[in-house]
This record gives structure tokens, C-alpha cells and sequence, in this order.
């Protein structure tokens, strides 16, 4: 078989001659169908942007595409030759390298062993492990990693984690790379070293297969887009002739100007109402300092900062998952043990973690006893909660955030990555908290889905809970009445609702605090700009 | 890219750190060895001598396989209760297929020569393996249910097959490896070197045995960075099974005879050393250093007890509240939880 002979056309009348092809795949999991009769090309040097919603079955595809596993019906070919047999993997790898989605980061190995796993040397040669350290440590310094190659990699931060995947897959030397929603867990500096990578890279003739839920980035860095909705084959069109309104109602199927709107009304307190969230003082030695604030009854306050800024780590030790070297947290009036958890919850706090495959969910277990699972006292009666009950309310729940799945029964470790945050925001919602913190909610969430997420925040707020909103994505921040952005461990701003998105970016990236005429901001901020590619935070 | 040489260099505190925690990993059970030859030293003047000790090494082989072999297992991010039965089920097996049909008190089937009876022992622990691989790879049956299935069926083969009764007659050349001394030590414990030799080389410096942490730690990163994880598995399955079986070799050449009753409780040892010596049941961590000191450790509690004129009755007792307090001691003095 020949690139020429398959040039001609493919199942859909396209040219098929790229350096990977997928002619009419199915795949189905059980009652699922994950994809039917699906086409894509990648063309050499591309970059390919796959999109679709939640459970489209894109990650399904990246599957098919790396080897993982087999297609139920159709063909897969590599610069127009059949995919090698699955059991040959090496032949997969030398194709194609790809971040999956799922992170595939081994914690009780070193981060060198990680970024070599299976290739620490070759053939049946003793490793040597000092070349290895070496080689690691290279490849970390080359991606501005500042971590120790012969740390465990337990101990590497989630976002760390996520540039460990990429620098792993891109140092393959592959020609295609497929990246499954690499920047869910980015912030815009790492996001835009990144793409200066992917660019450069694509200068040389390696193809991309990026699968992202920002259209942003997607219109940043591709070429051609593809569409899938609802395991079928949408649309593929070049992305500068398509505006984003098109592709989200290709996405959706639904006409864009029945989409929701988020219109922030000025937050005014009830007379009567306490704080629902009183933070004071709270400090952790080394990332962030005495910072307070106050979440009101029905209030939603934005917290917004980049990798370093300790905003992550400060929600989290209000979750009680760090404990703080001073300060205090209140919740609903209640004061509450720092440092622990089930305090936390006990005070009636909700919580979506930033890191859901070791903290969010229990993926063996079905979605209505992972969505239920802070609210099993409530659910159950005399201390014994019935099936029946549990399935109602995780149906429930399942229905309010748009979790696309079979039913409740479902285990979460089937469900695609955004549906199984989905489940994770259920869960902190599913106790009727009277206050929530959530970090980066809508990662990996696709657009349409975003707005029913958000919209449930707000609907939470408006029944009166309190919500702390940590994220640096303006969409998210959108629904907050006010915004308070970190820098560096330290408050520099805050922004009523109207904000624009330029200044909220620039507190964000450190750039300006209140205006930026006083001339020693200025100064900083040229300083921050020299500073900032490639990569220092 | 750059060579190696202009590499940043690494903060040479916190590697001398790193390198020192991991040693404590490693030996963080010399301490509580050392107390408990401090305490047999007290205790009688027999304790300290060259003969218990060697007695002792010897009395410890056949753990230490096994131990070598659930190690492996576990790390792989399996485990396997059926070992116990191998180590009965796999010589009387080799024994029934080559002892004679009459003149003993066990009539066997009289098939092929005596050496024989080595590669079909060694052949029926392999088999084992590979059943228990099917049953969980390709049958895709909860791990521990199927060896605890197998278990208790292999060790009533055992006993439908020799009818309770304990088989004395061996082939010399079958019980030479577990009663045979080479320089002065005994067979057995040489052997026993080797064996955890290759397998701290292999599982420290060589990729398939690399793979096996991978394998444990996250299967479907590991298959994503193209480890065979099935195979590989199903391979660490058959190698312990193998291994097993040779325990049972040693085990019926040490003491001249074979039955059903002789593996009984073994597993429970297996386990305790396996995890007092580092090795987590969820697999991917752990060190065969570290579980040889869990069985050393073990043996040198038995033998304290002994001394200490523990009687007979009471020194089972004794030595599970032992075990539980040597468990929960490590669980602090390597500072890492045993999950
Ligand atoms: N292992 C599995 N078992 C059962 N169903 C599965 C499995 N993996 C995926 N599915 C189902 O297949 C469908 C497609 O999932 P896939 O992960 O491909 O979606 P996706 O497009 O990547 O979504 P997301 O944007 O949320 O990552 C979903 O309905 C999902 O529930
Ligand atoms: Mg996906």
C-alpha cells in the first residue's frame, strides 16, 4: 500500500495521505459508543485540533491512534502503511508519542526514571543510573523543569506532573505527537512556553493532534479542526476559516444564541446574613502570607493567580489539606480545626480538589456513591442508606451537572476526563455546603458544559452558600462578584465585577497591581516582560 | 542536546540527603536486628555461636525463597496465596511420578529416572504459575480470590494424592540440594544467595525488572510506555510458582521427608516478612534487600523466643504478637506507610 494509491480518497471523500489516518473507526465499551464510523487525517507538519464535548470520544480515538487499544471496525494507517499489530509496541512508539489525558506518571518512581520508563537503557544493557540522572536532568533543564531528577515523582505538584508528560512524549524524537488536553492544568505562562515548543517543533515537520476545550488555544496554534459530536465525525475545516461561534454550534448542535449569560449583579449582603467563609490571617511559611478575606452569604469571590502564586495552596489549606503556620479559618460562623479535612466538611465546607485522579474520585466505584460520597450521613436512616436512595440522589446530581454517562451505576473510571470532574464538583455540592472552595472546576470541562457548571455554582450561591473560586481562567472568574488576585504569596489586587480581561491577566502575571502610570510598576513591569519567555515565573 | 557533563549540577545537600533516606529505607530493620541479637546474647550463651547462627541461615532458606517470590509478586502489584500449597504440592507431585510402584511404604508410579524428579517439581511449580495467570489475566478473576482458591484445592491434591500419609523414601539426588554443605555452609543457603543476587541486579539495574515497579505502580502507564504488562506478569507468576516449588525441594531435602501438613501457616510468614520488610501490598515499592532482612529479622524473633524458653505451646502465640509488633515498629522506623 502506497501514500499515492490511498491519496485518492478515504470513506468521506477526503484525501487520506498523512501521517496518520483513522478510515471509518468504531469503537464501543460494552452498551457505550464511544465512536462510530469516524474519519480524521493528520497531514504531515500539522497541527490537527480535535474537539467535541465531554464524552465526544476523543480520548477514545487517542487510544485507538497509540496502540491502546483495538478498533472494533475500520482502519488506522501511518503514512498511509496498517497500524502495527498492538502487541508491538515499539513499533506504536516509534510512530507516534502522545500526553494522554489519564496521567501516566508512575508516583513511586524518580522523575528521571519516569521521563525514561522502559527506555533507561537498551536492549538487556545494565542501566546506568548516574547517565540516567544525566540524561534527566538535561531534558529537565531544557523545559525549564526545576525539579530533582532523582526525587519521587509523588512529590511533583500536579502542573509539574503535566510538563513532566509533555517533555516525556516531545523527547521521543516522534514525527506525530497526539497531546490529550495538555494545558487543562497549565497556567499562561507554561501555556505559552508550551506553544513556543509546539511551534518550533512543527517548524521541523513533526504534526500535532491537539485536543483542548479552549477554542482559544486551538485558533492559537492549528491549522485544520476537526469536530466530533457524540461518537460521530462533525466536521474538519481549516480553523482560519471558521469563526467560534460556528464551532461551538458544531460542537453542540445548538444554535449559539440561546447560550447563557452571565450577567454579575452588584453582590449586596442580606442584613441578617453572617460570613460564610472567614479566612484571617491565614498564613504557610514559604508560599503565601497572612491573607484574609470574607465570603458573605451568597457570595462568590474569585481568587486568581498563577503556578507559584500560592492560590492553589491556599485553597487547599482551607480544605484542610495543608496546616497552616498561622491564622484562622470560620465557616458559617463555625471555627474550624486547621489542617483537617473532616473538620473541614463537618463545618459544612465543600471542596473540588485540583487533582481528581488522587483526590477526587474513587474511580472502581459507581458514579452515585462517588457523587454522594460527603453526603452519606444525610442519605442514610438510622445509619443504614439503601441503594435505592443513593442511585436517586446521585441521578439527581448526574442530571444537574449534565454528567454524560450509561446511569449512576457506571463506574467514574469509565467516564471521560470532563464528566469525571463533573462527578467531583457533584460531590462537594451533593452536602448542601454553606461554603465552597473550588479549584480549577472546570478543568477539562468543555464549553457548554462550563456554563451548566458555573451555572450550579451560582445556583449554590444564590441559595446562600459562599464560594471561593480559585482559578486563572477569565471564563471561570466571569461569575464572581469580585476577584482577588495573588501574586508570589501576596495579595496585589482586587477587581469588583467589570473587569477587563487585560487587567485581570496583567495582576495576574504580576505585571500591574492598581494602575500602571506609577512609574516603578512600570519598571517592574518591563523587568517581568524581559523576564518572561521563555518560561520564568 | 547537551552532553551529560554540562548537566546543572545537583544541590549536593539534598542528594546526600536523598541518599541517605533511601539507605534508611533499606536497612531500617539492622537496628531491630541488632536488638535482638542483644537480647539472645543475654539470654544464654548458645545464641551467639557460629552453630546456631548457621542453623539458623539454614532453618531461614526456605522462607527467604518464598518471601523472594511473593516480593516479586507483589511488586508487580499482585499476590499470590497459593504458594503455600506449591511448596508441598510440587515435590510430592515429582515424588509420585518417580518413585517406584512397590517396596515402600509410599508406591509411586515408577515413571523415568530418578534426577526426574528435580525438572517435573520445578515443571509443576511453573504450571501452577501459569494456571494462576490464566485465571487472572485472560480469565480477568480477582487475584486473591484465585489463589486462595488454589490453596486450598492444591493442598487437598496433595492429600488425594499421597493419602495423608508422609513420604520418607527420596531419590538422593533429589534431596541433595536441601542437606548438601559446600565450604562449610550449607547448600541451601548459597543458593539462596545467588537467587537473591540475580534478583536485586535484576530488579536494580536491568529495564525488565524495572518494569515490574512499573508495572505496579500504574499498569496503564506502564503499557503506555510500551512494557508488556500481561506478559510480563504472567511471567513474575510462573517465576515464583517456580520458586515455590524449589522451597518445597529444599524444605523435604532438609528434613528427609514430604507431607501435606508441612507448608500449613507458611503463608502468613511469607506476608508478615514481606511487608515488614518494605514491600507494599499495593505494589510497586519495595526492595528484595529489604524483604531478605524481613525474613532475618523473623527468623531471629523465632529464635530469641526460643532461647527464652518459650514453650512450645505458647510459641505460636507469641509469635504472632511478635510479627504484629514487628509490623507496626517498621511501619515507623521506615517512615512510609505499609498499604
Ligand atoms: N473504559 C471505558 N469503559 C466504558 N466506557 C468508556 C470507557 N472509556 C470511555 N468510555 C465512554 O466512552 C465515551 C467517550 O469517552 P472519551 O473519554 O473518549 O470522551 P472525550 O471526548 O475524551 O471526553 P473529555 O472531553 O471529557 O475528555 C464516554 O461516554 C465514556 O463514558
Ligand atoms: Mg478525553
Amino acid at each position: 500500500m502506497t501514500t499515492q494509491d490511498l491519496g485518492a480518497a478515504g470513506a468521506t471523500g477526503r484525501p487520506v495521505g498523512g501521517v496518520a489516518t483513522a478510515i471509518a473507526v468504531s469503537k464501543s465499551f460494552g452498551a457505550t459508543r464511544a465512536l462510530i464510523d469516524v474519519d480524521i487525517s493528520v497531514a504531515p507538519g500539522e497541527a490537527h485540533a480535535l474537539v467535541g464535548r465531554n464524552g465526544a470520544g476523543k480520548s477514545t480515538l487517542v487510544s485507538l491512534l497509540t496502540g491502546l487499544a483495538r478498533p472494533d471496525g475500520g482502519q488506522i494507517l501511518f503514512d498511509g502503511h496498517d497500524a502495527p499489530p498492538l502487541s508491538d509496541r515499539a513499533a506504536w512508539q516509534s510512530r507516534v508519542a502522545c500526553v494522554y489525558q489519564k496521567s501516566t506518571i508512575i508516583p513511586t518512581l524518580s522523575v528521571a526514571e519516569n521521563l525514561f520508563l522502559n527506555r533507561q537503557s537498551d536492549g538487556l544493557r545494565r542501566i546506568s543510573w548516574r547517565a540516567l540522572r544525566a540524561r534527566a536532568a538535561d531534558l529537565l533543564a531544557e523545559y525549564e523543569i526545576d525539579v530533582d531528577p532523582s526525587a519521587a515523582a509523588s512529590t511533583l505538584a500536579v502542573d509539574q506532573r503535566q510538563v513532566l508528560e509533555i517533555a516525556r512524549a516531545l523527547s521521543f524524537g516522534a514525527k506525530f505527537i497526539i497531546l490529550d488536553e495538555p494545558t487543562a492544568q497549565l497556567d499562561g505562562a507554561k501555556i505559552a512556553g508550551l506553544f513556543d515548543r509546539l511551534r518550533r517543533l512543527q517548524d521541523s515537520g513533526v504534526a500535532f493532534l491537539f485536543i483542548s476545550h479552549h477554542l482559544a488555544e486551538v485558533y492559537e496554534v492549528c491549522q485544520t479542526v476537526t469536530v466530533y459530536r457524540d461518537a460521530r465525525h462533525i466536521l474538519t475545516a481549516p480553523v482560519a476559516g471558521l469563526d467560534k461561534d460556528a464551532l461551538i454550534e458544531a460542537m453542540t448542535g445548538e444554535d449559539r444564541s440561546e447560550r447563557a449569560e452571565f450577567a454579575v449583579a452588584e453582590y449586596t449582603p442580606k442584613a441578617e446574613a453572617k460570613p460564610a467563609l472567614e479566612i484571617r490571617d491565614l498564613s504557610l511559611a514559604g508560599v503565601y502570607e497572612d491573607f484574609s478575606v470574607t465570603v458573605g452569604e451568597g457570595e462568590i469571590v474569585g481568587l486568581a493567580g498563577a503556578g507559584g502564586s500560592g492560590v492553589v495552596a491556599l485553597g487547599e489549606t482551607v480544605a484542610g489539606l495543608h496546616r497552616p503556620s498561622g491564622g484562622s479559618v470560620t465557616v458559617a460562623g463555625r471555627k474550624v480545626r486547621t489542617g483537617s479535612v473532616p473538620d473541614a466538611l463537618r463545618a459544612g465546607l465543600g471542596f473540588v480538589p485540583e487533582d481528581r485522579h488522587a483526590q477526587g474520585v474513587v474511580p472502581m466505584r459507581p458514579i452515585a456513591e462517588n457523587i454522594t460520597l460527603t453526603a452519606m450521613d444525610r442519605l442514610a436512616r438510622h445509619g443504614f442508606f439503601t441503594g435505592d436512595s443513593l442511585r436517586r440522589a446521585g441521578s439527581a446530581l448526574m442530571e444537574r451537572l449534565d454528567v454524560k454517562a450509561e446511569g449512576p451505576d457506571q463506574p467514574v473510571g469509565a467516564l471521560s476526563g470532563g464528566n469525571q470532574q463533573k462527578v467531583v464538583m457533584g460531590r462537594a455540592l451533593a452536602n448542601s455546603p454553606k461554603a465552597l472552595v473550588l479549584i480549577r472546576p472546570t478543568a477539562g470541562v468543555d464549553v457548554k458544559s462550563k456554563e451548566s457548571l458555573l451555572g450550579t455554582v451560582r445556583q449554590a450561591a444564590d441559595d446562600g452558600c459562599g464560594a471561593l473560586l480559585v482559578s486563572d481562567e477569565v471564563d471561570d472568574l466571569r461569575i464572581a462578584h469580585r476577584v482577588v488576585v495573588m501574586f508570589k504569596g501576596a495579595v496585589v489586587a482586587e477587581f469588583p465585577s467589570g473587569w477587563s480581561d487585560a487587567e485581570l491577566i496583567a495582576a495576574v502575571e504580576g505585571l500591574s497591581g492598581t494602575g500602571t502610570d506609577d512609574p516603578l510598576i512600570a519598571e517592574r513591569e518591563q523587568q517581568n516582560i524581559a523576564n518572561e519567555r521563555p518560561g520564568h515565573e | 542536546m547537551s552532553d551529560a557533563a554540562s548537566a546543572p549540577p545537583a544541590d549536593p545537600a539534598a542528594r546526600s540527603r536523598r541518599i541517605s533516606t533511601r539507605w534508611l529505607r533499606e536497612f531500617s530493620l539492622l537496628p531491630a536486628m541488632a536488638l535482638l541479637i542483644l537480647i539472645g546474647f543475654i539470654e544464654s550463651p548458645n545464641f551467639l555461636t557460629s552453630d546456631n547462627f548457621l542453623a539458623m541461615l539454614q532453618q531461614s532458606t526456605e522462607l527467604s525463597v518464598l518471601v523472594l517470590a511473593e516480593a516479586l509478586i507483589l511488586i508487580s502489584g499482585r499476590m499470590d496465596l497459593s504458594l503455600e500449597s506449591t511448596v508441598t504440592l510440587a515435590p510430592v507431585i515429582a515424588l509420585w511420578l518417580v518413585l517406584p510402584t512397590s517396596g515402600n511404604r509410599f508406591n509411586g508410579l515408577g515413571f523415568g529416572v530418578e534426577w526426574l524428579a528435580i525438572p517435573i517439581c520445578l515443571l509443576v511449580g511453573a504450571a501452577i504459575g501459569a494456571v494462576n495467570g490464566f485465571l487472572i489475566l485472560k480469565m480477568n478473576l480477582n487475584g486473591f480470590v484465585v489463589t486462595l482458591g488454589m490453596l486450598t484445592m492444591l493442598h487437598g491434591l496433595v492429600i488425594v494424592i499421597d493419602g495423608g500419609q508422609t513420604i520418607f523414601t527420596l531419590p538422593p539426588s533429589f534431596a541433595y540440594i536441601g542437606n548438601a554443605e559446600w565450604g562449610g555452609l550449607p547448600a541451601s543457603v548459597w543458593v539462596c544467595g545467588v537467587l537473591f543476587a540475580v534478583g536485586i541486579a535484576a530488579l536494580g539495574w536491568y529495564r525488565h525488572g524495572r518494569s515490574l515497579y512499573a508495572i505496579g505502580g500504574n499498569p496503564g502507564a506502564a503499557r503506555a510506555a510500551g512494557i508488556r504488562v500481561e506478559r510480563t506478569v504472567w511471567i513474575v507468576l510462573i517465576i515464583g510458582s517456580m520458586l515455590a516449588a524449589f522451597a518445597g525441594m529444599l524444605y523435604t531435602g532438609r528434613l528427609g521427608s514430604a507431607s501435606a501438613s508441612q507448608g500449613t501457616g507458611k503463608i502468613f510468614e511469607v506476608f508478615a516478612a514481606t511487608v515488614i520488610g518494605g514491600v507494599s501490598m499495593n505494589g510497586g515499592r519495595g526492595s528484595l534487600f529489604g524483604a531478605l532482612t524481613g525474613v532475618l529479622t523473623l527468623k531471629l524473633i523465632e529464635n530469641v523466643l526460643t532461647f527464652g524458653h518459650v514453650s512450645a505451646q505458647d510459641i505460636e502465640f507469641f509469635n504472632g504478637v511478635v510479627i504484629l509488633v514487628a509490623l507496626i515498629v517498621s511501619r515507623y522506623t521506615s517512615g512510609a506507610a505499609q498499604d
